[in-house]
């Protein structure tokens, strides 16, 4: 038994991870700082919102959705544990997590509720509800900030805490993109989801709950982004209304830097690991070496279009392979 | 000159592995309104492609006024004054309909390269004036019934100036009222001096219309008749009067107690009072035109689609099934029609599509356990003796056969009791066609109950134990294979005449 076909696909991993080593010896002749444990450990950090959320939007892009709202959850769910800590300043960290993907999980649960009971196109439902939650936010928060004195040192320590020398948020992504490597391929919802995007009309045939499934894949991703909501306004120490404006299209950037078709049913956890990274990477690395903030932005746009055209020429190549051993 | 403004003759064409059209002829007079039949597959369809340049037949002659003419487009058939109108109506739904009359040669102006639109709403309306119409030429195409789009579709073949129009089922889709009205219609281009090919499953229409009628069987010519000479039984004979030449391994199964009953099923606008059961190791056929309404009972049947109104019962028991999964569940699995589309993840390995209905049995608390899935898709695959490399092979990488047996593979993960196939040797070559009937002898010999929808009139006879003929949404008859013939079926599945 061998499994020939599944080569070119782990091709395209090598050649992000082959991409990611060379942009950081790149980056470390540049400046002797960028590979240090202290910079690593930094980077790493800051991705990790960026990657416990990109997990949430694989699953979401995989049944052929796509999620706009994620970053008006994180805002939302950071702006009511923030207001929560502000009142109740002395409740336990553990009880401002579970508040946060609490309210994120409401927000998926809608989104779900549009897309797999009203057939709203996923783009149009969540273009709405990314509106209606930002302007929420305003609403609790009264368009005012929760600052640094305001919060606990407890609620803080979600983000800045550490536990054996690695910080809270690192563990968290890690801990999330294990549970869901498991989950996405070895339970058996994870493959229906696969199967749903792949060909929505024979999941239906051989008997997949379909709606069951889009409203799954949405409110998980809401429950993700509500962690991340937390995290994001206890490492900055400040919950604002307009937290994380525009950071679902990073999201949806890594998960497809990770080699997640848009087409739906395709992309691995290990790709999307490495989409991530490399994101993060350009994220940290670019202002180390001095590139000017206006060209960050235009570098890591190539970044992204480059992926994605490799991505295209792959599955081009992928399919030929298929036909031709094709037996006829 | 001639009275035949069209003559075909010695038409061949084949496709790879059928003939489609062998030596046929077909002729048509000034003025006229020329019936053409057959069973499905007779090579109606081909030989209008033929005409309308769709196809370009191997050998052959066409005339057109006498004179031979090749047509290698359809925008030469065009140029010629033929004109088809589909039993689907080819529109653009989201234009008005003047677009739709006139796209592709829309008048421009000259000066502003403009769309000339008042003059061409303007020549739109005349032109469903003509034709009796009733709605506004600005309106969106969408928007029409499906006798109004037709409609649109002959005022598109007027503004042509055709003058050899082609109507294939057009009344298909109609109800009575809408189809009389589509009478009227042609009548009223007939007189106009346009030629008229009109092709119909419905005996009623060809006796309101027609004035001759030609007969297809099995790609041939079989003859040309005044209909005013021809009996219906004649034609009927005509159509079917044929051996069953094919091979058939139908094994002799002891058929048990009944498994399966539909009673009352009814579905508003598909399907009404169907009622019918399945035994123990019996191969039921479902036959009928098609739009009889049989895929839509077994959709409904396995929870696809929901019935209105009627009760299913397996094994005694009632069900209430609301999705497929509840069907699979219970025991009814369902080999879908279209299967490309809807019966395989082309691009998952064999073993991840054999398990999928069923992927409750390989897991435990959802944790899944690939190497029990591998070890019944290698057993499996054995049995139904797929060619692949390996279970892990892409489900794309397979040929059409070997695919339709990953699909049967499918069903039999799960403990089935009841298999629905539909149309399972639709686009499927000799050989293939004579693994799946041995298939499904192997599934019969299992003591599964198996329903066959089929409209193949050789496999209906060859295979089955029984047959359920289907008309217009109804069970028309039930029918003992051994004792059924083909005239039988085709007369049930025939609507009725109004007046003969």
């Amino acid at each position: 038994m061998r499994r020939s076909a599944s080569f070119t696909e782990s091709f395209r991993e090598l050649g992000l991870l082959v991409f990611i080593i060379v942009i950081c010896a790149i980056f470390q002749i540049r400046n002797r700082n960028f590979l240090t444990l202290e910079n690593i450990q930094d980077l790493l950090t800051n991705t990790a919102i960026l990657s416990i959320m990109s997990v949430g939007m694989m699953m979401v892009i995989l049944t052929r959705g796509i999620d706009l709202s994620v970053g008006s959850t994180v805002a939302i769910a950071g702006m009511v544990s923030a207001l929560t800590v502000q009142f109740f300043r002395g409740i336990s960290p553990v009880v401002s997590v579970v508040e946060a993907v609490a309210v994120g999980t409401v927000v998926g649960v809608l989104n779900g509720l549009l897309v797999a009971r009203f057939n709203v196109l996923p783009i149009i439902a969540t273009l709405g509800t990314m509106n209606v939650i930002r302007g929420l936010t305003y609403v609790v928060s009264g368009g005012a900030w929760v600052s640094s004195y305001q919060m606990s040192r407890g609620f803080k320590e979600i983000a800045t805490g550490e536990l054996l020398g690695v910080s809270n948020p690192i563990i968290m992504a890690v801990v999330i993109n294990v549970l869901f490597f498991y989950f996405i391929n070895h339970m058996r919802t994870g493959r229906q989801i696969y199967a749903v995007g792949s060909n929505p009309e024979a999941a239906d045939i051989s008997g997949i709950p379909r709606r069951r499934i889009v409203w799954l894949v949405y409110t998980l991703m809401g429950a993700l982004s509500g962690l991340g909501g937390v995290i994001w306004v206890a490492k900055f120490a400040s919950a604002q209304s307009d937290t994380a404006t525009g950071f679902e299209l990073s999201v949806i950037a890594a998960t497809v830097l990770g080699g997640v078709s848009i087409a739906g049913g395709s992309g691995k956890v290990s790709g999307l690991i490495l989409g991530t990274i490399l994101l993060g990477i350009l994220n940290n690395a670019l202002p180390l070496i001095n590139v000017s903030p206006f060209w960050q932005q235009a570098i890591q746009g190539v970044v992204i279009l480059a992926a994605v055209l490799t991505n295209v020429l792959v599955k081009r190549n992928n399919q030929r392979f298929a036909l031709r051993r094709r037996a006829i | 000159m001639s009275d035949r403004i069209l003559e075909l003759t010695h038409i061949t064409k084949t496709f790879p592995g059928v003939k489609a059209l062998d030596d046929v002829h077909f002729d048509l007079k000034h003025g006229e309104i020329h019936a053409l039949i057959g069973e499905n597959g007779a090579g109606k369809s081909t030989l209008i492609k033929v005409i309308t340049g769709v196809y370009q037949p191997d050998s052959g002659q066409i005339l057109l006024d006498g004179a031979p003419v090749e047509i290698h487009s359809t925008a030469d058939s065009q140029r010629l004054g033929i004109a088809a109108i589909y039993q689907h109506v080819t529109c653009y739904p989201d234009l008005s309909v003047t677009e739709n009359i006139f796209i592709g040669h829309e008048k421009i102006q000259p000066l502003t390269r403009k769309i000339d639109w008042r003059d061409l709403h303007e020549r739109a309306g005349q032109l469903l004036a003509q034709l009796d119409a009733d709605f506004d030429p600005r309106a969106l195409m969408g928007n029409l019934s499906v006798a109004q789009q037709q409609i649109v579709e002959i005022a598109k073949a007027l503004s042509a100036s055709a003058r050899i129009m082609i109507m294939d089922e057009p009344t298909a889709a109609l109800t009575a009222r809408e189809s009389e009205d589509l009478y009227r219609t042609t009548e009223s281009l007939r007189d106009k001096g346009v030629s008229i090919v009109f092709i119909s499953h419905r005996m009623e229409d060809m006796y309101r219309l027609a004035s001759r009628v030609t007969v297809f069987r099995d790609a041939r010519y079989v003859g040309t008749w005044n209909l005013n000479e021809a009996k219906r039984e004649d034609l009927i004979m005509a159509m079917v009067g044929r051996e069953i030449t094919q091979f058939f391994p139908k094994r002799k199964v002891a058929i048990g107690e009944e498994v399966f009953r539909v009673e009352g099923l009814c579905r508003t606008g598909f399907f009404k009072d169907v009622s019918f059961s399945v035994r123990k190791g019996e191969i039921l056929a479902m036959t009928g035109l098609i739009g009889a309404g049989r895929t839509e009972v077994c959709e409904a049947i396995y929870g696809v689609t929901r019935p209105d109104r009627g009760r299913v019962f397996l094994e005694g028991q009632e069900l209430h099934i609301a999705n497929p999964a509840q069907a699979i569940d219970k025991g009814i699995g369902y080999l879908p029609e279209d299967r490309l589309r809807q019966g395989l993840v082309l691009e998952w390995e064999l073993s991840k599509n054999v398990t999928l209905p069923t992927l409750r049995q390989f897991g435990t608390l959802g944790w899944l356990h690939p190497r029990k899935e591998n070890a019944i898709t290698q057993e499996l695959a054995e049995k139904l003796d797929v060619r692949a490399a390996s279970v892990f092979d892409l489900a794309a990488t397979l040929s059409g056969g070997n695919q339709q047996k990953i699909i049967v593979a499918k069903l039999l993960a799960g403990t089935m009791k009841i298999i629905i196939l539909d149309e399972p040797t639709k686009g499927v070559d000799v050989g293939a066609k004579t693994a799946i009937f041995n298939i499904m002898n192997d599934l019969a010999e299992m003591g599964y109950g198996i329903i066959m929808v089929s409209s193949e009139m050789p496999e209906v006879l060859g295979m089955s134990d029984r047959i359920v003929v289907m008309r217009e949404g109804r069970v028309a008859t039930i029918l003992e294979t051994s004792t059924a013939s083909q005239e039988q079926i085709l007369r049930a599945a025939m609507p009725e005449t109004v007046h003969a």
